[in-house]
């Protein structure tokens, strides 16, 4: 290695660049990271609440009631949907479960919101095509917990720097799949719709999107789980519900917590997926 | 007539050196050379022609003439390069977006290949949707569309999806969300090319049939020639971006403009191939033995002839008389056909081929008569069924020959 070509070139300090450069967000934009923080540790707890004020088996009943609805009246669903949340119950992890479930909930629905519109975006205009592109591929490629440190930089600990990297985590399908979704309509349908002059907005919104809808609810969908798994790893830096059961079972190396709480991750991933998939079909 | 769509020099050309490209097709150069010189497509090379109101023009050409983009630049889904487009003497080309939107929602409507209906709305939501952009209220939108859906004899299937009905009931929901606005034009891009011979015969006849009552101004592309004879009161056929001849069927059948046309043409004439007794039709006869001009006057009246053929009790041809002849007959109070009686018409065989017709059929004014070695009547051929089986599909021939 040594009196190499590539010596030459000393070491190039990204890593100070970045931290400056993170450093100089958090000391400028601080009154803005704190505010977030606040307003959002406000919403979250709040949700959280009133969440846990719904009695635990009329939960159960509505959520059943949902995935037998969505899986088109079928029983497989919604009979998976009681048994698993019954299981959750019962081993004492329903106060997590509504705080993963809040997490979730807000990560995913911030995800829409600037997701779908980042879509269209996308699917109007080539140079925003070109210049997003990448960018989502580096939110994607990136390591999951990397996120978390300028997260905690920005936010500290807690659930909303937990909301925070989930929703860089979770964004992108929602904005490829609005991309795909819009650009896959057929050219005719587009110069039907031209033909009778609509306006832009009502070619969007009376034949673009609800011809893409299927698709946009595919990424949803994705981003969804995408959200469920970042909220887990978000408990690394003080996220509560039932990631920081697994953490806490992982750093007392508790097989059998661990499993338990893993567990209940996995039925309401899969009651999620099934749920929204089941909705998507009609 | 008035010019209703008037096309000058419109040219398109698909690419990146379009300048240039431009520039060469003033030069007058083909679309395979400019496409060797630049690597441009020329959809569309110097475009002229113009639309009466009130007629059917049909643009034909083969895939990659350039018919498609030429009537997608007529509303401007294509923005074309060069030249202009006036519609009642507006220049669509240079229009502004919202006088565009404009001209789209009031003057112009578009029927599509595939039907263009969109899967998730309903037949009815469909049809009122050129209204609905417009901003029309509700009752009064549904109110129009299912009027436009009645004449079509869709209403029944207002609350289905399109992709519950057939694919000639589809283009009827086209055709009739195309009318549902009301325009003076209907731009038709292969309308019936998707749908099997049958239906797409079936649809031919109701679009004239509603033409007939509505004159709208329509410019119906197809690839077929059957189509654009049957159709078209006017065609235009194009090659390689060019229009290359324009005129009505007759003309274009012909006196072809060049070689292309002829070779065109050629593959459906089937004038060389159909006998008269194809054609043929039972004719309204008088028989001279037991009727009289009065009779004659009477059924000449009510049937709406000019002319009518005379047999005896064998059913053998004694030649024919007209209206003018028989008025004065009836005037002069004469009982029998005798003294007005006229033996000019010509008789073929039923072997004839059409392809001989033309001349006989050209140099008279009356029907030409179908006659046995007896001179014993079986038909008669009229000018507009050797035109009309020309246009004729093999398919429904031999749906009429069972």
């Amino acid at each position: 290695m040594e009196n190499s070509i590539l010596d030459i070139i000393p070491e190039i300090p990204v890593a100070e660049w970045m931290a400056n450069f993170i450093d100089w967000l958090t000391d400028n934009l601080s009154w803005l990271f704190d505010a977030l923080r606040d307003g959002g540790d406000a919403v979250m707890d709040t949700m959280t609440e009133l969440l846990l004020v719904v009695p635990p088996i009329v939960f159960i009943v509505i959520l059943t009631a949902i995935a037998f609805f969505a899986s088109g009246k079928k029983w497989g669903l919604p009979t998976f949907t009681i048994l698993g949340l019954i299981y959750i119950f019962n081993q004492g992890l329903w106060e997590p479960l509504m705080y993963t479930l809040t997490l979730v909930i807000v990560a995913s629905l911030l995800s829409i919101v600037i997701g779908v519109p980042v879509g269209i975006l996308m699917a109007k205009s080539e140079v925003a095509n070109f210049i997003i592109t990448p960018i989502l591929d580096f939110m994607q490629t990136m390591p999951a917990f990397v996120y978390l440190i300028p997260a905690v930089a920005f936010f500290g600990i807690g659930m909303v720097p937990g909301v925070f990297s989930a929703v860089i985590f979770a964004l992108p399908p929602t904005v490829r799949f609005t991309n795909l979704g819009i650009r896959q309509v057929s050219d005719e349908m587009v110069e039907a719709a031209q033909s009778f002059g609509s306006t832009a907005s009502q070619q969007l919104f009376k034949v673009e999107l609800p011809l893409a809808k299927a698709t946009i609810m595919a990424g949803i969908n994705q981003t969804v789980l995408l959200a469920l798994s970042m909220v887990v790893i978000a408990s690394m830096i003080g996220a509560p519900g039932l990631g920081e059961r697994v953490i806490n079972a992982l750093q007392r190396a508790q097989v059998g917590p661990g499993f338990v709480a893993g567990f209940a991750l996995v039925v309401l991933a899969i009651i999620l997926d099934r749920t929204l998939q089941g909705f998507n079909k009609e | 007539m008035a010019t209703k769509v008037e096309v000058q020099n419109l040219v398109k050309i698909f690419g990146k050196k379009e300048k240039q490209a431009l520039d060469l097709v003033n030069k007058g150069l083909s679309k395979e050379e400019i496409l060797k010189k630049t690597g441009a497509t020329v959809g569309v090379n110097k475009a002229n022609f113009k639309v009466e109101e009130g007629e059917i023009f049909v643009i034909m050409g083969l895939s990659g003439s350039g018919k498609s983009t030429l009537v997608r630049m007529l509303n401007r889904l294509i923005e074309p390069t060069k030249g202009s487009i006036l519609i009642d003497g507006e220049n669509i080309s240079d229009m502004n977006n919202e006088d565009l939107r404009r001209v789209r929602r009031e003057k112009i409507s578009m029927v599509f290949q595939n039907f263009g209906l969109f899967p998730h709305r309903t037949i009815l939501e469909n049809t009122e949707y050129g209204l609905e952009v417009q901003g029309v209220d509700k009752e009064t939108r549904q109110k129009k569309a299912e009027a436009a859906l009645d004449n079509a004899g869709l209403l029944p299937y207002k609350d289905q999806k399109p992709n519950q009905l057939s694919g000639g009931m589809q283009q009827r929901v086209g055709l009739a969300r195309a009318l549902a606005n009301d325009p003076e034009i209907l731009l038709m891009d292969e309308a019936f090319s998707a749908l099997d011979p049958l239906i797409r015969r079936d649809m031919q006849d109701e679009l004239m049939q509603m033409q007939d009552s509505m004159q709208k101004t329509i410019i119906f592309i197809t690839h077929d020639l059957n189509e654009s004879l049957r159709l078209g009161d006017r065609i235009a056929i194009m090659k390689d971006g060019e229009v290359v001849q324009v005129g009505t069927g007759e003309e274009i059948l012909t006196n072809p403009a060049n070689e292309y046309v002829e070779r065109f043409v050629e593959d459906v004439d089937r004038s060389k191939v159909l006998t008269a007794e194809n054609i043929m039709i039972r004719p309204q006869t008088l028989r001279a033995n037991k009727q009289g001009p009065r009779v004659a006057a009477q059924q000449m009246k009510t049937e709406g002839l000019s002319s009518m053929l005379v047999i005896d009790n064998k059913q053998q041809l004694q030649g024919y008389v007209t209206d003018e002849d028989v008025l004065a007959a009836v005037k002069s109070n004469i009982r029998n056909f005798d003294s007005i009686l006229r033996t000019d018409i010509p008789k073929v065989s039923k072997d004839t081929l059409i392809y001989d017709l033309y001349d006989i059929i050209h140099n008279t004014d009356t029907p030409v008569a179908v006659v046995d070695e007896n001179n014993k009547l079986e038909g008669i051929v009229i000018r507009s069924l050797v035109i009309g089986a020309l246009a004729k599909e093999r398919e429904e021939e031999s749906e009429n020959g069972e």
